[in-house]
């Protein structure tokens, strides 16, 4: 069993793998990759250098050893055409899973993503789904040269037809990636680069997550702290770092980027009155700024203080040399914290 | 062939009374897809561009169904699944990637089923075009692409669309082609034939270019005169494909003078009638499963 060669058990786990394990989010995506390809034959993998490599994150390493070079397809280097293949698939009743190497190289695919696949379920009245997942490596961080460093969720999240799935630990990703190939809309499926290595507990008896819900992660009094994706381990670390100076931070992980759980986000900013939102693009017309009107339209009077955004500037992503600088960081969120407090 | 021709001449004029919103002729190109498309088997699935209403009435999609779409009143008319036939795409070439990945499953399902992208000219200067090719011939796939090369792309003439003509560059890319009349309904089902068979036979993809014209402009929208010449046009209306299988049957006293015009225009009321009573709203069908959620979450 490769999954159980690559992982390390926690203490007191029993051999069946019904226990938690402690493994990388990067394994956890295998292992739910795995798992949805043994539960239903139909879930087939395409992209570009998956099958003998595993991809260059690794992510689908030993999946074409284990369930064949038909079920795990390399692909031509040409993006639109495996997202119009996985089109092509789903119509005849196929699964696909595609990875798009890096954030930066979708956008050859596009057209396909944004006047096709999320489009032809409402074209067809509902005859026709396309359960295609297209997983993204996302977002900087790893010292990474031009173009595989973007964050570009906003894109996708604004084309109706489309879920925008953002995953952050572990133990969701496993969740999230089984409740993605499982839902019959299409799902962009980002991954957080910078947080493969990351390592936390796996549940893999856990049932798929819900793909219509945020999870609090952390309850807080005075501010909340919004997050996906890799900022939701900075948001932790800012609102741990706020505690001790007896500020009482909560942090969300918002998991779907589209649709926006607004309920949670409701309660949450009608409990503590003061929201950030902290993600790695732009908050140039980002999710922060949806965020931030949504919840202004539905609790204006509970508001002790305008929601703010933190995220990365309206640039072009720069060499890595200085990303550390570009990316919102610890600092960056607890002086949007004091600005919120201090209103 | 006949049908199509008569389907031209009653949407244009439903267009005109305000009944249809747009409607784009397949007028001059009834053989290359009749010939064509009766060359494949029922269970042969196909994936059209948006002019492909001869193919469509071969494989027994109504009229009406073909019209409601013009109607402005659904993205789709009719159920793909019924037809083994998918509704139109819009966005040129990218049915022929669509084609690709249904041949894919087609050859992890077992069987010998043909699966044929039907494209332009114009669209074959996509890159999904070539994207196509280039996968198809890699993983050898069971795909027959059919190119009606009608000369223009709204005003864009071949000549300044290419330098290779779409059939050699199919050999660039190790994709078998065939090079044909296409005004001739009986050239292009026997050409089609045997680039089915190849196809069928698991040898992988190929291709056939029938040449053929565009007689009516791009869309009811169109004013040809503005970029064609009345010469090209007379030129081609010598070679009208229903005028040249017509001649052909007449003269080999297979069909009877007379009956066929007749039971056109009974049909012709009806599409008059069906048309203007088909629905003028989409069905709520359409919103998806995603629009729901974000109803509920938002209230």
């Amino acid at each position: 069993m490769t999954f159980l060669d690559s992982v390390t058990p926690t203490a007191g786990s029993t051999p069946s793998g019904t226990a938690p394990l402690t493994t990388t989010l990067g394994k956890a995506l295998t292992a739910g990759l795995r798992r949805a390809m043994q539960d239903d034959d139909r879930v087939v993998l395409l992209g570009e250098d998956v099958g003998a490599l595993g991809g260059v994150f690794r992510i689908t390493e030993g999946l074409q050893s284990e369930f064949g070079t038909q079920r795990v397809v390399d692909t031509p280097l040409a993006e639109s055409a495996i997202i119009g293949t996985a089109i092509g698939l789903a119509i005849r009743g196929y699964r696909p899973v595609c990875e798009i190497q890096f954030d930066g190289f979708i956008y050859p695919a596009f057209d396909q993503i944004v006047s096709q696949l999320a489009k032809m379920r409402a074209r067809s009245g509902g005859r026709v789904t396309l359960p295609v997942v297209i997983r993204v490596p996302v977002g900087g961080g790893i010292g990474a040269v031009e173009h595989h460093s973007e964050s570009n969720e906003a894109y996708f999240a604004h084309t109706a037809g489309l879920r925008v799935v953002s995953c952050a630990d572990p133990g969701d990703a496993y969740r999230l990636i089984r409740a993605a190939i499982a839902s019959d809309d299409p799902v962009i499926f980002y991954e957080p680069k910078r947080r493969y290595w990351d390592k936390g507990a796996v549940d893999l008896d856990a049932a798929p997550a819900s793909l219509d819900r945020a999870r609090v992660l952390r309850h807080g009094r005075d501010v909340t702290l919004v997050a996906h994706g890799p900022t939701v381990k900075t948001a932790l670390a800012a609102a741990e770092a706020a505690a001790e100076d007896g500020f009482s931070v909560g942090v969300v992980d918002l998991r779907t980027l589209s649709p926006l759980d607004m309920d949670t986000l409701k309660q949450c900013a009608q409990t503590t009155g003061r929201m950030v939102v902290v993600h790695e693009a732009s908050t140039f017309l980002g999710i922060g700024a949806e965020i931030a009107a949504a919840i202004t339209e539905a609790c204006f009077h509970m508001l002790e203080a305008p929601l703010l955004r933190v995220g990365s500037y309206n640039l072009p992503y720069p060499p890595a040399k200085v990303e550390d600088d570009f990316l919102p960081g610890v600092d960056r969120v607890l002086d949007a914290i004091d600005r919120a407090l201090k209103f | 062939m006949s049908l199509a021709r008569r389907l031209d001449h009653e949407a244009l004029a439903l267009q005109r009374q305000g009944e249809l919103g747009l409607w784009l002729p397949c007028w001059g190109q009834e053989a290359a897809q009749v010939g064509s498309v009766s060359a494949l088997q029922d269970t042969d699935y196909v994936f059209p561009s948006y002019r492909e209403h001869a193919a469509a009435l071969v494989r027994g999609i109504s009229p009406t169904e073909l019209l409601t779409q013009w109607r402005g009143a659904t993205h789709a008319g009719w159920d793909p699944k019924n037809y083994n036939f998918h509704f139109y795409s819009l966005v040129l070439g990218t049915q022929t990637l669509h084609a690709t990945g249904y041949a894919m499953g087609a050859v992890l399902d077992g069987g010998d089923q043909v699966v044929a992208a039907y494209f332009g000219d114009g669209a074959a200067s996509q890159g999904d075009v070539s994207e196509a090719f280039n996968w198809a011939a890699a993983q050898n796939l069971p795909v027959l692409f059919f190119c009606q090369n009608n000369q223009w792309a709204i005003s864009t003439p071949t000549s300044l669309q290419y330098r290779t003509p779409v059939h050699e560059r199919a050999a660039g890319f190790g994709v078998r082609s065939f090079y044909v009349d296409g005004n001739d309904a009986l050239a292009v089902h026997a050409v089609t034939t045997e680039a089915a068979d190849i196809v069928r036979r698991g040898e992988g993809p190929a291709l056939v270019e029938a040449v053929t014209f565009r007689m009516a402009g791009h869309s009811t929208s169109d004013d040809p005169t503005k970029y064609r010449a009345p010469e090209e046009l007379a030129a081609w209306e010598a070679k009208d494909p229903v005028k040249r299988l017509r001649t052909l049957l007449e003269a080999t006293a297979r069909t009877r003078r007379g009956s066929p015009p007749s039971r056109r225009r009974s049909k012709s009321s009806d599409w008059r009638c069906d048309a203007p009573a088909g629905p003028s709203k989409p069905p709520s069908s359409t919103i998806s499963s995603i629009r729901r959620t974000r109803i509920r979450t938002a209230s």
